[in-house]
């Protein structure tokens, strides 16, 4: 079984060569940023507007909370990041490469997009998944 | 259109109830809020049910099954956090439209204990601690971090939320909780998702609470408008779009939305209200609503916690019931039971809790996805 990873969530692309990347769709009427596709857009109304791009790699820290009691089952402590991207488009993920510890982490503190392996979790049929995370630059 | 009046109003005392059924803990409260004003199921021309976690299970249907099976129309609502307040303003709008003119509206549930929020879709694999979080916790403590980075607020500014309204509470018997806790045991309490510790996030409770509405001419009729409260602004919202909001659900426009209505309908501003009970689901939602809310200018929410201004006795008492935090939130019930108290408060009938001179109140709930329910009253 040697089958590549699957995406974690739709807008996560993986092409046949070249480098994993986030993908976007932005409203050629207003700008707005989307993850996920669509046709109409949810700030403006414009309808078939939407094209494809791709994330920038690069963001800032917007704000965040380390979690410490989640769901059974799911390793804690962690940090839940929200991440603006230079792009404009804003993500969710987990922060790493800083300690959970509020003193250690600062709002708008550069981190990068990275894709890996997502924990070693699998679905039924025992694939494997590829994730992004927000990796803070040292 | 006429005015509409809230004539009886009650809650039962949150708890923990397994042993009994959504329609039997609803039921209790619909007698009680008849009782209030005097009235039976007779009078009801048409009932208006909050609930939750049996929103397909017609629970209003089965609560007339329980108190009187008089053949009127029954509306079933939900809408998340904010179904309780839906169902009382979907009453209201019938008695302003016209159509009724007594109605009853009811919001009831019952609770599992545990995290609330979403584990990530059926398929694939969990995105719970992969991509960040989704649980209500870590969701309202990012939202509270927001403001931390705008404006510094602090973890022991946030905490302090928790200490006041655990206070309050020990002031009202039907509270879930009546326990006194200290800025330092808010903050040693188990971290649940930073900055919220277990102490600053809402109780899940069963609950239920109800309110009779009336129009003037029939509240006249009855004679009841002696403890009757006006309902001045009535206002809902969803969600505008906001830049961030595809994955932190935003709790603060659509408050400022129905806050700016709120004062246009009952042509009135913040500084007229007398006490608020706001969605303190956790700690640090509640800082976002003074501002949010118009309480205070921006920036000065930390001020306001740490001045005492938001306490009982102090400028503009905020959940002097205990709030979600203390008094329990089920789910379905918090948005009449917030109408409860602040009626009571109206009504100069809050006994040791009384907020002293109360004439105009303000009630606020979200519900995530999102929904904002906004009522402001005024002793009749
Ligand atoms: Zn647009």
């Amino acid at each position: 079984m040697s089958k590549k990873p699957l995406p974690v969530v739709d807008y996560l692309k993986i092409p046949d060569s070249g480098d994993p990347y986030l993908e976007g769709h932005k409203c050629g009427s207003c700008g707005a940023i989307f993850l996920g596709e669509r046709n109409v857009c949810s700030k403006c109304g414009a309808r078939d507007k939407m094209q494809a791009v791709k994330l920038a790699s690069k963001g800032k820290l917007y704000s965040f909370s380390i979690v410490h009691r989640s769901f059974p089952g799911i390793e804690v402590p962690y940090i839940s990041a929200v991440v603006d991207l230079e792009d404009g488009a804003t993500l969710k993920g987990n922060l790493i490469g800083v300690e959970p510890d509020p003193a250690k982490i600062k709002f708008d503190m550069p981190v990068e997009v990275v894709f890996a392996d997502a924990l070693g979790r699998k679905d039924r049929e025992g694939n494997s998944y590829l994730s992004y995370f927000f990796k803070a630059k040292a | 259109m006429t005015d509409a009046y809230v004539v009886g109003v009650d809650m039962i005392k949150f708890g923990r109830f397994p042993d009994r059924t959504v329609p039997q803990i609803g039921a209790e409260a619909a007698l009680l809020a008849l009782d209030d004003c005097g009235l039976t199921i007779q009078h009801m021309e048409a009932l208006y049910c909050g609930n939750l976690g049996q929103a397909s299970g017609m629970v209003g249907q089965r609560i007339l099954q329980l108190i009187g099976q008089t053949g009127i129309p029954v509306v079933n609502v939900s809408n998340a956090c904010a179904t309780g307040a839906t169902a009382f303003r979907e009453a209201w709008a019938a008695v302003k439209a016209g159509l009724y003119d007594c109605v009853l509206a009811v919001g009831v549930e019952q609770m599992g204990k545990g995290l609330l929020g979403g584990a990530g879709g059926a398929t694939g694999i969990p995105k719970e601690g992969l991509l960040g979080s989704g649980t209500m916790p870590a969701v309202f403590a990012e939202a509270g971090m927001e403001h931390s980075r705008k404006y510094g607020t602090t973890f022991e500014q946030f905490a302090k939320v928790s200490v006041k309204n655990h206070h309050h509470s020990t002031l009202n018997p039907k509270a879930m909780y009546q326990i006194e806790t200290p800025l330092e045991v808010v903050m040693n309490a188990e971290m649940i998702s930073y900055p919220n510790t277990k102490l600053m996030c809402s109780v899940n409770v069963d609950g239920s609470a109800a309110a009779v509405i009336c129009s003037e001419k029939k509240a006249k009729e009855l004679g009841l408008m002696k403890r009757a409260v006006k309902v001045r602004a009535s206002v809902l919202t969803s969600d505008p779009w906001q830049e961030r909001d595809l994955v932190m659900p935003d709790v603060n426009s659509c408050t400022r939305l129905a806050a700016k209505k709120a004062y246009e309908m009952a042509g009135l501003g913040a500084e007229d209200i007398d006490l608020v009970e706001l969605h303190d689901c956790f700690a640090t939602a509640e800082i976002l609503h003074y501002e949010n809310l118009g309480l205070c200018k921006d920036g000065e929410a930390g001020m306001m916690i740490d001045t005492g201004a938001v306490a009982l006795g102090g400028r503009i008492p905020v959940n002097v019931s205990g709030g979600l935090l203390s008094k329990g939130h089920p789910l379905g019930a918090t948005g009449i039971a917030n109408i409860y108290e602040v009626a009571t408060h109206l009504r100069g009938e809050a006994g040791k809790r009384q907020v002293q001179g109360a004439r105009i109140g303000m009630t606020h709930v979200i519900g995530l996805g999102s929904a904002c329910g906004i009522h402001i009253l005024e002793k009749a």
